[in-house]
């Protein structure tokens, strides 16, 4: 907890990391509270042919789309999809990468080489293209959306974990710990992995951002969520149709998306200047 | 690389050959079918003839056009380089000098707001962007085509590089066209990449700037734009170039989406366009692709080093 404390202290001092982390804050209100910040809570599902697009201003802050649908409540409610996307990719990934990093960097053998090997190749196929792959042949669904991004993202935490553990096995007290007797599971759980701990937390809050961006890449694609859920990217591959002239149709949507992913991509540079000194906020790469 | 994805691509549930042979096909005409593509056979024997005409530069017939998938590739790939390369480019001469400006005069209103753009060029989602571009320029100004490579007849020529083939034919007209269909994609398709050279070119200069002979180099009196633009700029490109191998990955990941968006005939369309069919054949043909040029390009970058920092060389 004092952790914790000390994190969101560090956190207010950096402004950025601060606003950061104040994007997220309100799209986990957003989402929590979508029923009663909802003008129009009933829309997701219900339809009002006579209101077909009409643009922003009197009681639709947003206009509506081409459902006659209250297009602020619908993104609203948009959020708590887009949460339960990051939150279950990553955690997934996480799940599958983080033990798979650890082991490959413990033991060093043909089986971890072997492992390795098979992470190399999912990094060196775009993740996209591999995600659509999986997504299309599993059948369009929000499930499946989950599964495929589950499924390409963990290479790179076990990239990560897998390059802190080779370096911590060198350092003295990893060794000294060997050496009084502590059982490889001692030395992985209680040793190594509160220290790679930070590097994992970064590449968390950046893989949210990035997730939420690819998740919204395979709705614009109609791999995703299928009507009539909220879903950001599918309304704005929806919102085609009617451009030039709806143009909010496809502007909220799309603003929402990038708030959201700035939000994450900020707050983890930010996590990443307070957790590793190191490392200066401008050299950080990709996802 | 291509076992791993061909097993993926094979043990998933959907059965083309039911796909191609209709709705009305009976069960023998689907088995006849099946095994004139050679589906029948056990797995590693698939996966061993797929080598073994890799080999010989085969990548089988695609199940939907039924032409050979090399001819489908070759027909959209100059679409594709030229799309990625005029991407690259406007990345590189664009990026360069603005992480160098950025880094030169930090943390100045310029420094900043160039990071508002990098930043949110990570954040915003490519196929939107490249949407609101066409709202703004192409149907609220006009000023651009909507979508599409060229108006009328794609120009002769031997590269299938509009540009090129519309420059040496002399026929600006087209050439012009050509660039005005280029524009909206290519800014989009750079937008990214764009953000990550500017962040690392910056990184890069700010780590040499303090180093000790840019200090030699300012006491001895040499004018500081020869400084920074010859001297630190050569030892900052280092890490830079490293990135631009990486930059790739990201482009070719974009054309994917943003050839969709602008119905643009290339590579990344086609290989959009298989994954719904399931064609096996065409996505297998993509990620050969797809890793070819990975490695052509690491080989690139690991040239490039090697001019930049004679030093690799020698060791």
């Amino acid at each position: 907890m004092s952790t914790a404390l000390f994190l969101l202290r560090k956190l207010m001092q950096d402004r950025s990391a601060f606003l950061g982390f104040l994007l997220i804050l309100g799209l986990v209100l957003c989402a929590i509270f979508a029923p009663y910040l909802a003008p129009f809570p009933d829309d997701v599902w219900d339809l009002h042919p006579t209101n077909r697009l009409m643009p922003p201003g009197g009681e639709h802050y947003l206009g509506t789309d081409r459902m006659g649908s209250d297009i602020y409540s619908r993104l609203l409610f948009g959020a708590r999809i887009t949460i339960v996307i990051g939150v279950v990719a990553v955690g997934v990934s996480l799940l599958i990468g983080v033990p798979i990093g650890l082991l490959a960097g413990y033991y060093h053998n043909w089986f971890s080489d072997l492992l390795m090997r098979v992470s190399d190749i999912f990094l060196a196929v775009p993740q996209i293209v591999l995600a659509i792959a999986i997504a299309q042949t599993l059948g369009p669904s929000l499930n499946n959306v989950i599964l495929a991004l589950s499924l390409t993202y963990w290479p790179w935490f076990t990239r990560l974990v897998y390059a802190e553990t080779r370096s911590l096995l060198n350092e003295i007290f990893i060794e000294s710990a060997i050496a009084l007797g502590a059982s490889p599971f001692r030395v992985i759980v209680f040793h190594i992995l509160p220290n790679v701990a930070s590097p994992i937390i970064v590449r968390t809050s950046i893989g949210m951002g990035f997730t939420i961006l690819t998740a919204a890449t395979l709705g614009f694609l109609g791999l995703g969520a299928q009507p009539p859920a909220p879903e950001w990217g599918r309304m704005i591959s929806e919102s085609r149709e009617f451009l030039p002239d709806a143009w909010w149709y496809a502007l909220a949507p799309g603003m929402a998306i990038f708030v959201v992913v700035m939000g994450f991509n900020l707050l983890g540079d930010g996590l990443r200047d307070i957790l590793d000194p190191k490392i200066r906020r401008s050299s950080h790469a990709k996802p | 690389m291509i076992a791993v994805v061909f097993v993926i691509s094979h043990i998933i549930p959907a059965d083309p050959v039911a796909l191609v042979a209709g709705e009305t096909a009976t069960q023998e005409q689907i088995e006849a079918l099946r095994a004139k593509l050679g589906f029948d056979k056990p797995l590693h024997v698939q996966l061993f003839n797929y080598y073994a005409n890799l080999l010989r530069g085969d990548l089988g017939v695609s199940l939907y056009t039924a032409r050979p998938i090399t001819q489908d590739l070759a027909t959209r790939l100059p679409a594709t380089i030229e799309l990625t390369l005029a991407a690259m480019l406007l990345s590189i001469v664009v990026g360069i000098p603005l992480g160098v400006l950025s880094a030169v005069h930090r943390n100045s209103v310029f420094d900043h707001s160039l990071r508002i753009v990098t930043v949110s060029g990570l954040a915003i989602a490519s196929f939107w962007l490249g949407i609101m571009l066409q709202l703004l320029f192409s149907m609220k100004l006009g000023w651009t085509p909507l979508n599409g490579r060229i108006d009328g007849f794609p120009p002769r020529g031997g590269t299938g590089l509009f540009l090129v083939d519309t420059l040496v034919a002399g026929n600006f007209k087209g050439f012009w066209n050509a660039l005005e269909h280029l524009a909206l994609p290519t800014i989009t398709l750079a937008f990214p990449a764009l953000a990550t050279v500017v962040r690392f070119t910056r990184a890069g200069v700010l780590d040499v700037i303090q180093s000790a002979f840019v200090q030699y180099e300012r006491a001895m009196g040499l004018p500081s734009g020869v400084i920074v633009w010859k001297y630190i700029l050569r030892n900052a490109l280092i890490s830079t170039v490293t990135q631009i191998g990486l930059l790739f990955g990201i482009l070719l990941a974009g054309t994917v989406v943003i050839e969709t968006v602008f119905d643009w005939p290339g590579i990344g369309n086609y290989a959009f366009g298989s994954i719904l069919q399931s064609d096996y054949n065409a996505i297998m043909g993509f990620t050969v692709w797809a890793g070819v040029m990975f490695i052509l390009v690491n080989l690139l970058v690991d040239i490039l080093h090697s001019l930049i920092d004679p030093r690799e060389t020698r060791s």
